[in-house]
């Protein structure tokens, strides 16, 4: 209920389409690139980069102007879009989609302006701003079936990326991909139909496709639970989660950098935040239900990803194992269901973009200039590239969430939140983190270390001034967001209460929350602060397990 | 045995006049079958026209075919502003002695038709020419037998049913033979019409044991028939017709198990002929299939529905799977379409007001989808239809990029990607399906559909993804020669465009077309008392 005020009060902003905006611009912006001619390829890519930092901008501007003590949806807007079916243009922001909002606005200009793609660079950068509207289509419906439409369509620009501009196999991971979402997502479109049919009969109105009234329906236990696992199905698929991963080192390895960043970046992250979005919004029930499983998988998913990742002999496929382990994660904070657990899943999803996003650059970076990605083939580049070590040092070591870095707080978060939920499964994910740390630093020393024992590596250029400004431009938030995260906290902190405040009021179940004086100290840690502590106080501790 | 008792117990009874409900237009309403006329008259006028006066007419063919089924189409779109107003027009009506129903309906499918007649002529145009077959012949037999199909859509009586199914189906065996110096298109004509004229042998034996069974060979008679006594005597008689015309239906519309002659007449037939089939015949035996068992056997529905969700099953997933094997594209889109007939059967088996507005919906955008397709197809297969491989797609975006993304963006559409038309389409199947409770029958739907999207991204990548020689690996696929360019004519162009156009369109706002299909079908179920 309060989600429907928040909503009408903040209806009137100062920039009234500004949502509608943020996705038209790179998609009109693709349409345009498209029209350029091929045999000018700079004006396509200052084209492209003027389409996508304006989206940028506009997502900035979001930030900017987002009422930080609001946890419902703000920017809301409404329009008809097929009267008969209830379905509706709704898009809004709340703190669980604003920061996916704004690096999906931010990484697309970085990608455009660090990247140039090694042929076809109009078709390239046409497809790019179509990823971009998509996905920030994506994070802003509050629509089912625009949210459907979306997560259906970035299919295809990430399609034509891997596959034409991928290496290697590429036409078998850009099938293997496409297969497999649409695989995910094919039964989510029935989830979608039987839970607006149900929820029409419950709410005992029309039919509609607006989730904020989806959410308030009351749905028989089983049907609840039905619907949910079509949409956990697709969400795990994208994620994706320990059994139903094998698409994402085949997509992830094949990618040409700029589509493995997006892919870890962005899209990755669509099914994340499917399922804290529409997993546990519309089915507060099921997923308290499904949650050991989820919490089970997670926990997997860290440890599978991570023996994997140390078996590795390509780098950007160790990468792309590290890529499980984190989203296990992930995963494993949005189902601990507690204030902690939720809002540092929602911060790994950014860290994780940002720090595997870097990752994956430099491991272009080297490709470009070894030509190899094989672990064995590179060694000692410190000696000939001693910058660049130092980059992917702090780049790495965020990966493995070293304190005073961007990965460190969310992991912390989602670690703090499971223990308090059911400690076992964070004493175990815990291993993981040293793992991670194995992994990552062997391959670390194998790489950089020593002595370089052949020509290519010993004459292996450092960071150019561009690819410099590229990588810096990321580790600016890896650091930014390590020290000081309290103005990310404070954003997705509300968001998160009135959510978890829905699922208590929808299940009868209150979050496990921890101690009052445990609550604090993560508080004073990182300086989240949010205006209704009395009313956590008030369940604390009684409903610890 | 029963069946056989039962007959003779028919045959042994008087025939008792049966009181008809509907109120009887003694007199022909000429205004109602304007569009039948418009497309039959016209096309005989054409045929004896072009014989005559050869020199006149050379090479206005496909412009008289396409003004023609136009003329026919508004003259549609005008009564559909009359039958479909149920205050101030006229709403919908029955004429010729109730034989004939004039309904939202009949008018959506006649436009459908239509617009197949236009697509199909503009694609056949420079078809003919490059085959040096120009002529008449194809374009007034495609307008006759679009004039079958509407008579088929607006029937309302089994004969005249019948009647339509004849004048729809015999102009299109010829068409499938008429590429006179293609032994395979001879092959594909001559498999046609036998495999045919032995369904419309099943039809017509339908028909009768239907008759035998009520009485009537008039919808809305039997349909009252059976409200009032839904145990007539003879209910076995009944369930017997009703098989049998669902048998030749299933061939008509290629459902599995009655598809066999689909991929061997979609490879031999001329391409353009292939994209009418797909379009208009499949769009008028589901109008006839619609109006016989949702409508007219609705209180059977128990008896019926069943058999056709098995049907629908059968098809999606044979269709689908059979598709995946396939290296020939017309092989490959003949399964194909027998998998989009199977989305239909769905729409069809919940046996509702709005799974029939979704199959009315996927008639409307597949006609256009796969007449754009055939249009692409008709074009790369080149001269003689030779190279209708997958490998004649090879490097197409490269050397042809408006080409192979228009190509790119229908097959996307029959993928099922939203904002095409397409997606819209297999939603409305399926949200009929869930509506009506079919959970998994809509989820058998949506995993053939994942299927068959293995069939359209094999296309996408033969066209886009393996010439590019990758200047690090050098393991690209390399085609020996560079294949001239595919010659595009202006007509088949603009077809191509059209089709491109409205099936992005309707993608993005399909509330346009849903609006019209929604309005087309509680007329039909409400007409027929």
């Amino acid at each position: 209920m309060s989600m429907f005020l928040a909503a009408a009060e903040t209806a009137s902003t100062p920039f009234p389409h500004l949502l509608t905006l943020l996705v038209l611009v790179p998609a009109v912006g693709s349409a345009v690139v498209a029209l350029i001619s091929k045999q000018r390829p700079d004006v396509c890519r200052q084209a492209a980069f003027l389409f996508s930092a304006t989206a940028g901008a506009l997502a900035v501007y979001l930030l900017w102007n987002f009422d930080v003590a609001d946890g419902g949806f703000q920017f809301v807007e409404s329009t008809t879009w097929v009267r008969d079916f209830g379905i509706g243009w709704r898009l809004g922001v709340d703190g669980i989609s604003l920061f996916l909002v704004v690096l999906s606005g931010l990484l697309f200009p970085f990608v455009i302006l660090a990247i140039t793609p090694e042929h076809d660079p109009k078709p390239y950068y046409a497809w790019l701003l179509l990823l971009q509207a998509g996905s920030l289509g994506v994070f802003v419906a509050l629509d089912l079936f625009a949210f459907f439409v979306f997560f259906e369509i970035v299919l295809v620009p990430m399609y034509f990326l891997i596959g034409s501009w991928g290496h290697g196999n590429r036409t078998y991971a850009a099938m293997k991909f496409f297969l497999f979402t649409m695989f995910g997502s094919a039964l989510m479109l029935v989830g979608i139909l039987a839970l607006v049919a149900t929820a029409a009969d419950a709410i005992g109105a029309g039919a509609t496709f607006d989730i904020r009234e989806l959410a308030q329906a009351d749905l028989a236990t089983n049907t609840a639970r039905l619907i949910f696992c079509a949409f956990a199905l697709a969400f795990a698929v994208k994620v994706p989660i320990f059994p139903l991963h094998t698409w994402l080192p085949d997509a992830h390895t094949e990618a040409p950098t700029a589509g493995s960043v997006i892919l870890a970046g962005i899209m990755l992250k669509l099914g994340t935040y499917g399922f804290v979005r529409f997993g546990l919004y519309l089915f507060p029930e099921a997923s308290r239900w499904a949650a050991p499983v989820f919490l089970t998988l997670g926990v997997v998913g860290i440890l599978y990803g991570a023996v994997v990742a140390t078996m590795q002999r390509d780098l950007k496929r160790l990468v792309a194992y590290s890529s499980v382990a984190h989203l296990g994660f992930i995963v494993l904070g949005t189902f601990a269901m507690n204030s902690q657990g939720v809002t540092g899943g929602i911060m790994q999803m950014v860290n994780h973009g940002l720090s595997t996003g870097a990752l994956f650059l430099l491991v272009g970076m080297i490709y470009e200039r070894r030509h190899t990605r094989e672990i064995a083939e590179l060694n000692g580049l410190q000696r000939s590239a001693p910058i660049m070590a130092a980059v992917f040092t702090v780049v790495m070591l965020s990966s493995i969430g070293l304190p005073g870095l961007n990965g460190f707080v969310g992991e912390f978060l989602i670690l703090n939140g499971t223990f308090i939920a059911n400690r076992w499964y964070a004493v175990i994910a815990a291993v993981g983190v040293i793992l991670a740390a194995l992994y990552l630093l062997w391959a670390y020393q194998r790489v950089f270390h020593g002595t370089p024992r052949s020509v290519e590596n010993e004459s292996f250029a450092d960071l150019r001034l561009r690819e410099g400004l590229a990588v810096g431009a990321l580790l600016v938030p890896i650091v930014v967001l390590g020290v000081y995260p309290k103005p990310m906290i404070e954003r997705i902190e509300p968001s998160v209460a009135v959510l978890l405040e829905h699922i208590e009021a929808r299940t009868g179940v209150a979050p496990a929350e921890g101690p009052t004086a445990e609550r604090s100290t993560v508080e004073e840690l990182f300086g989240a602060g949010h205006g209704d502590d009395a009313s956590h106080g008030a369940n604390a501790g009684k409903v610890d397990k | 045995m029963s069946l056989l008792a039962s007959l003779a117990a028919q045959a042994a009874q008087p025939v008792t006049p049966v009181t008809s409900v509907l109120v009887e237009t003694p007199s022909v309403d000429w205004w109602g079958l304007l569009p039948l006329i418009l497309l039959a008259a016209p096309a005989m006028v054409l045929l004896h026209a072009s014989s005559l006066l050869r020199r006149v007419f050379r090479g206005f063919y496909a412009t008289a075919s396409v003004g023609i089924a136009g003329t026919a189409a508004a003259f549609a779109i005008v009564q559909w502003f009359r039958v479909t107003d149920l205050d101030g027009g006229r709403g919908p009506y029955t004429t010729v002695a109730s034989a004939y129903t004039v309904d939202g309906y009949s008018v959506f499918i006649t436009v459908v038709l239509c617009v197949a007649v236009i697509v199909s002529s503009l694609v056949a145009d420079g078809y003919l020419r490059r085959e040096g077959l120009d002529g008449a012949e194809t374009y007034a037999l495609l307008l006759l037998s679009a004039s079958g199909g509407v008579v088929m859509a607006s029937a309302n009586d089994l004969i005249v049913l019948f009647l339509g199914l004849e004048v729809l189906s015999i102009p299109v065996y010829v068409l499938a033979a008429s590429h006179l110096r293609r032994s395979a298109s001879q092959e594909a004509g001559f498999k046609y019409f036998i495999l045919g004229a032995f369904a419309s042998a099943f039809f017509l034996y339908g028909i009768a044991l239907v008759y035998g069974a009520t009485g009537s060979t008039n919808l809305g008679t039997i349909r009252q028939t059976l409200q009032d006594d839904p145990f007539v005597d003879g209910g076995a008689l009944l369930l017997a017709g009703a098989a049998f015309l669902l048998v030749g239906f299933g061939f008509k519309v290629a459902a599995v198990p009655f598809h066999a002659w689909t991929p061997d007449v979609y490879q031999g037939a001329p391409s353009p002929v292939v994209s009418y089939m797909a379009s208009g015949v499949k769009a008028a035996g589901f109008a006839g299939l619609v109006r016989v068992f949702d409508v007219t056997l609705a209180g059977q529905v128990r008896d019926w529905q069943p058999i056709v969700v098995g049907l629908a099953v059968l098809t999606l997933l044979g269709g689908s799977v059979l598709a995946v094997a396939q290296t020939d594209v017309k092989r490959m889109l003949a399964y194909s379409s027998i998998s989009h007939a199977g989305f239909l059967l769905v729409g069809v088996a919940v046996a509702s007001p709005e799974g029939a507005a979704a199959v009315l919906f996927y008639l409307a955008a597949y006609g256009l989808m796969i007449g754009g397709t055939f249009a692409v197809v008709t074009a790369v297969a080149g001269p003689g239809e030779q190279a209708t491989g997958i490998d004649a797609f090879r490097g197409l975006g490269r050397r042809q990029p408006m080409l192979a993304l228009g190509f790119t963006v229908l097959l996307f559409a029959q993928t099922g990607v939203p904002l095409t038309s397409g997606f819209f389409a297999k939603f409305g199947v399926i949200k009929a399906a869930v509506d009506g409770g079919w959970y998994w029958l809509a989820a058998v739907a949506m995993l053939s559909a994942v299927v068959g999207a293995f069939v359209y991204l094999r296309l996408v990548v033969a066209m886009f993804m393996v010439e590019d020689i990758d200047p690090h690996h050098g393991d690209g696929d390399v085609v020996a020669a560079t294949p001239a360019p595919v010659a595009m004519p202006a007509a088949l162009t603009l077809a191509l465009a059209a089709t491109v156009v409205a099936t992005l369109v309707v993608g993005f706002l399909p509330g346009l077309l849903t609006d019209l299909a929604g309005d087309a079908v509680p007329v039909v179920l409400a007409t027929l008392p």
